[in-house]
Formats: C-alpha cells, sequence, structure tokens
C-alpha cells in the first residue's frame, strides 16, 4: 500500500542574522556567527490513509514546526512533503486545500471581527466550491456536522465559550472538504470535560468523512487514547516512531521510556515519582551525537560522539538509540 | 492532632455590576501537617478563589462574606491585611501557575530571596539570610546554587524558575503551602522533577500542602486527600484512593471519564455534555443538574446537602447508594 502521505529529509532552519555592529566587526576581523537553529532536522515519515499519526515531545522539540510544514503554511528549508492525490477522496478539489490545519488556541484563530457565516464560508467561496448564494445552507451544514446550533451563524467569536470556538475552527477547517488534517495542540486549552467532547468529534469526523490526521499534543494520554502509531521528537529529531501498542508496552528509546514513566495516571494512583533529570537542552547549542545523552542513564561515549541512526528494530518500530546494536 | 487549616462554610462572594458572583460558597475542609490535599475542578470552579482567600489576596469587588479561615486556632478571615502580612510568606506561602507571578524581573535570586527572610525575621543578618537561601535552592534541586543565587530570573528556564518559587516559598518553613496549578506549564519531564521535589519537602518538614490543579492524574499521584470543585462548592471529598476507585458524584465521574489513556482506546471518551454554567445565574438546586443524566426534579428545586460517608468522606449528591450513609 502507498502511503497518502509521505515526508522525505524534511528539515527547517531558523537563521538570525547578524546584526550591523557584529557585521562591522566581522570586517576587522571579529568572527561572529549567524546563530542557526535545527528547528526540525531531516526527518522521514509516511502517513497511510485514515490513520491517526501522534506526533509527542516536549516544548522546543520541533513538533509545531513540523505540523506546519506538513499542513504547507511554512515552507522547508530542505526535503519535501509529498500527498499522493491519487488517494483523494474528492478529485476536485485544489490540492493546496487539501490538508487544512486546527490550532491550539481557539481565541486568537478566529478573526474577532467576522462572524461565524463569514468565518466558515470565506475559503471555500474564494476558492469558488460553493457560490456565495449558497452560504447560508452551507454554513448550516457545516456547523451541524461540528455539533453546533446553527442558529449561532451571526454571533461573533467572543460570544462562544472556549470549546465552542474550537468547534468553529474545525467546522472552518472542514468547509474545505479536506482529506488530511493537522491539529496542532488543538485541545490543549480547553477544559478536561470539553476536550472529551473535542476528542470525540474529532473521531466521528475522522469515521465520517474518511479523514487522515496528524495530530500534535504533548499530552501523552491524548496520543495514546487516539493515535494508531506514535512519532516520539527530542530536540528536532525523531527518535522512535512505533505502532500504538508498541509504544504503550514495549517503548525502545529510554527518552520514550522516561518520558512514559513520567505521565501522571488515574490508575497508577499515588506514587513516587522518578522522573529524569536535567533540563531539555537549548536548540541553539543541541548536545553533540545522540542529543538525549546527557540525560540518558545508559549513555556511553559512543552516544557523545555519533549521532544514532533511525532503525527498524521491529516491524514498523523505529528507534534511534545505540544501544540496539548492542542487543 | 489538630489540622493545620480548618476551613468552614467559606463564602467569597464578588459584587459585579451584572450581579453578585458566588465564587466560592459554602466551602469546609482541613488539612493536617503533612498532608497534600488537592482541590480540582475546572476553569471558574473557585477552586483559585478558594486559594487566594486563604492568602487573603482577594481584591474588591470580591469579598470574603462569611465562614472562618481557621489556621493553627487563628481565623484568618477576621485579621486586618497588616496582621496577615505577617503571615504571607512566612507560615503561609504561596506558589504561582506562573512563576514570574513570584519573582521580579529585575532583582537578582539573592535579593529576592533575603528580602523574603528579613522581611519576616528583623534580626537575622544579611549574611546568614544568604546561607539560609542557598541551603533552600540546593534542596529544590537546584545545583551550584552559589552561582545561581547571583543570577536573574530570565537566565533560567521555566522548569527551574518553578523551583526558584518553590525555594521562596520554603525560605521561612511554612506549615501551609498553597500551590496553584504549579506544573500546568511545565513539560511531563520537568513536571514529574517538580512533583517528587514537592512530595520529598513535605514529608520531610511535615508542611501541609494545598494543590489546586484542573488535572485529577496529577492529584491521583501526590495528593492523599482530594475536594472535586463545582461551580463555586466542593461537590465530592475523601481519601485520593477511595474517590479513584469510586466516585460517587456525578461529575466526578464524569471528569475521570473524560480522561483519555490507553485504556479507553477505541471507545469514546465519556463526555459531560454541556458546559460550565455562568457562575451569574446558576440554576436553583443542584448547580450540574443541566448536564447530569441522573438528574430528577429533586434536583432541580433544592440544593443537594453534604451526606457523610464512612472515612471522612463528603458528598453533595441525592442519589448516593443506599447503605453507604454513615
Amino acid at each position: 500500500m502507498k502511503p497518502i502521505l509521505q515526508v522525505q529529509n524534511l528539515s527547517k532552519d531558523f537563521i538570525k542574522s547578524l546584526d550591523l555592529v557584529a557585521k562591522g566587526l566581522n570586517r576587522i576581523g571579529q568572527s561572529y556567527k549567524e546563530e542557526v537553529v535545527h528547528a526540525v532536522d531531516d526527518v522521514n515519515f509516511s502517513i497511510f490513509k485514515g490513520e491517526i499519526v501522534g506526533v509527542v515531545g516536549e516544548s522546543g522539540c520541533g513538533k509545531s514546526t513540523l505540523g506546519r510544514m506538513v499542513a504547507g503554511i511554512l515552507s522547508p528549508s530542505t526535503g519535501s512533503v509529498e500527498f499522493d492525490s491519487s488517494q483523494a477522496n474528492n478529485k476536485e478539489i485544489p490540492s493546496a486545500l487539501r490538508t487544512q490545519m486546527i490550532f491550539q488556541d481557539p481565541f486568537s484563530s478566529l478573526n474577532p471581527r467576522k462572524r461565524v457565516i463569514d468565518i466558515v464560508t470565506e475559503a471555500p467561496i474564494y476558492h469558488k466550491l460553493i457560490t456565495p448564494s449558497e452560504k447560508r445552507a452551507f454554513a448550516t451544514e457545516m456547523l451541524q456536522r461540528v455539533g453546533l446550533d446553527p442558529d449561532t451563524l451571526e454571533r461573533y467569536p467572543h460570544q462562544f465559550s472556549g470549546g465552542q470556538r474550537q468547534r468553529v475552527g474545525i467546522a472552518r477547517a472542514l468547509a474545505v472538504s479536506p482529506e488530511f488534517l493537522v491539529c496542532d495542540e488543538s485541545i490543549a486549552a480547553l477544559d478536561v470535560s470539553i476536550q472529551a467532547q473535542i476528542i470525540n468529534l474529532f473521531v466521528d469526523l475522522k469515521d465520517t468523512y474518511d479523514l487522515t490526521y496528524l495530530f500534535i499534543s504533548h499530552d501523552i494520554g491524548v496520543i495514546e487514547h487516539i493515535s494508531d502509531r506514535v512519532i516520539v521528537m527530542y530536540l528536532g529529531r525523531i527518535v522512535e516512531t512505533a505502532p500504538i501498542e508498541t509504544f504503550v508496552k514495549q517503548p525502545n528509546h529510554p527518552y520514550t521510556q522516561a518520558l512514559l514513566a513520567g505521565v501522571p495516571r488515574l490508575e497508577v494512583g499515588k506514587r513516587q515519582y522518578e522522573p529524569i533529570s536535567g533540563e531539555i537542552p537549548s536548540p541553539l547549542s543541541p548536545p553533540t551525537g545522540c542529543h538525549f545523552h546527557p540525560r540518558c542513564k545508559f549513555a556511553t561515549p559512543r552516544c557523545k560522539a555519533e549521532k544514532p541512526a533511525l532503525r527498524e528494530i521491529a516491524p514498523a518500530h523505529f528507534s534511534a538509540c545505540h544501544l540496539n546494536d548492542e542487543a | 492532632m489538630d489540622p493545620i487549616l480548618k476551613i468552614n462554610n467559606l463564602q467569597t462572594h464578588f459584587f459585579t455590576k451584572a450581579g453578585i458572583l458566588k465564587a466560592v460558597d459554602g466551602v469546609s475542609f482541613e488539612i493536617g501537617a503533612g498532608e497534600i490535599v488537592g482541590l480540582v475542578g475546572e476553569s471558574g470552579s473557585g477552586k483559585s478563589i478558594t486559594g487566594f482567600s486563604v492568602m487573603g489576596l482577594v481584591d474588591p469587588p470580591g469579598k470574603i462574606i462569611d465562614g472562618s479561615i481557621n489556621f493553627k486556632g487563628q481565623d484568618l478571615s477576621a485579621l486586618s491585611n497588616n496582621q496577615m502580612q505577617g503571615f504571607r510568606g512566612n507560615r503561609i506561602a504561596m506558589i504561582f501557575q506562573d512563576p514570574m507571578m513570584t519573582l521580579n524581573p529585575v532583582l537578582r535570586i539573592e535579593t529576592q530571596m533575603i528580602e523574603a527572610i528579613q522581611a519576616h525575621d528583623g534580626s537575622i543578618s544579611r549574611e546568614d539570610a544568604r546561607i539560609r537561601s542557598r541551603d533552600t535552592l540546593g534542596l529544590v534541586g537546584i545545583s551550584s546554587p552559589d552561582e545561581r543565587l547571583r543570577a536573574y530570573p530570565h537566565q533560567f528556564s521555566g522548569g527551574m524558575r518553578q523551583r526558584v518559587s518553590i525555594a521562596i516559598a520554603m525560605l521561612n518553613r511554612p506549615d501551609l503551602i498553597i500551590a496553584d496549578e504549579p506544573t500546568t506549564a511545565l513539560d511531563v519531564t520537568i513536571q514529574g522533577q517538580v512533583i517528587s521535589e514537592m512530595q520529598k519537602l513535605c514529608r520531610e518538614t511535615q508542611t501541609a500542602l494545598l494543590w489546586i490543579t484542573h488535572d485529577l492524574a496529577v492529584v491521583a499521584g501526590i495528593a492523599d486527600r482530594v475536594c472535586v470543585m463545582y461551580a463555586g462548592r466542593i461537590v465530592e471529598q475523601g481519601s485520593v484512593a477511595n474517590i479513584i476507585a469510586n466516585p460517587m458524584h456525578p461529575y466526578t465521574q464524569g471528569l475521570m471519564g473524560s480522561v483519555p489513556s490507553q485504556n479507553r482506546r477505541g471507545k469514546p471518551l465519556q463526555q459531560i455534555n454541556g458546559m460550565v454554567p455562568s457562575m451569574l445565574n446558576l440554576p436553583a438546586g443542584c448547580a450540574f443538574q443541566n448536564r447530569c443524566n441522573h438528574a430528577n426534579e429533586k434536583c432541580s428545586k433544592i440544593q443537594p446537602d453534604i451526606t457523610q460517608l464512612a472515612d471522612r468522606r463528603q458528598v453533595r449528591c441525592f442519589n448516593v447508594p443506599a447503605g453507604q450513609q454513615v
């Protein structure tokens, strides 16, 4: 089977260029260097149709940058994101619309001066998917799809609660009949009970409209619940990808293991935390070799010197750790 | 043994132009020495205002209109602001979600810590205060505390800043710490570090801890007892083990069902329908009735009272299974 989305050697560097003073000083023999952050560093993965792929990692690991590149709102420094048009549900929709994004903050992702009816219909009218006369009927249908009362069509975003606003954001994404949704921390800003409603909505929509998701979250509980496959990132690199059962039961990479051990869980109840020590290093000057070695219990001199490659250690289970070579 | 903090029927209301907002409406609970109590609720449930009320930090139009806050035999709600000043940061300390609410960005950590000590103990010398600050920083797991004392807050990462604010809270060996969402802004691995640090400190120093959070899973991991708040009232409280094993209030059940985890894969989450009602016009009767699957006519008319159960457990619901009541 061919994947519907293929990401190859994708990288994104953010460069802070030199200011005038530093440039001048460089002319007279100083050596100021540009600061480069490798936000995403040579990432490869593929997603099959109908899958929900979760991306987990802590702040600064590059998961949002990755999501933005996949959604097409940030251009990659090198590498490519390819969407297989032959597998699209609706081949008449322009390819640029096939990937849509749902954002974290339902407050800042909606234009506060537009009514819901205009927010939801702006893109399909612009792309001539509907005519302006169909606007009201179309918006009504979209709101019903995401569980909002169509009576709210004329309202402004500030008249909604956080959960409802997130539903408007989802309706806006669905309005152009996308194939693929990138959800970047889409439920992180919501209360627990509202979170559950939106998660259920995502799963329902996937089944109804045959969607594929890249689901980015720092919340491992959410990822475990919703994903079929998980990508674990650390400082711009993928350290492990695994099917969900393997991720939960047999995580391979020491970082994944530490991450899973740190998750507070209801079932476990009161317990002693044994956290991994140390901070997340600055992405401006990441550690040499394996990025995780300064915090890793099992680190060897090789981990410090050599970057581990992402290798398949079991079917569909990839991990980037030198320890796998010795076993 | 007497509890460190005993709150009885606390009512903190906000007198706004739109009407009276009962942010905290009849809250009662206690915390013993060395005990960790989790206060759980969604945004707007009044959990933070409960913490602020204990600290005497409720600003107008908010006012504590009734109830008592008994701290080691003294009623804090009757004290003047000046008298409260002697308790704040000394016997009772608070940790906020955003450590920059505690830290002054333009002063060195050292200055801020020494100030916090000398404010409550005029006789201690600057050098002694500095030594105590250094030791406390070491206690919360900050390496090379001597150098770190000279640093400014912006030179620390988020997790380190939260440790510094925990250290400042610990400086005067308080009897009670109120922590308001202290790990919400932190990454999972850093959250684990902070939680384990707090657990250790409470055990070693017998400090009572009130841990305010929206995350039931965090509370399940750290607390001895838990109070679940909804619309200004505690709807259920008891030991963590009892409540996790057998939640009785429909809201607690809904909250637990909403937490996604590997065990519920493939099944829809048990969501709580609807949303938190506006605190300005709560329905008569039980505040949860509109979202509750078991609500009947009685719930829409009468405010349910607290039902006392075994093991100091309390539930505010009419539908507590028969035979459980004490």
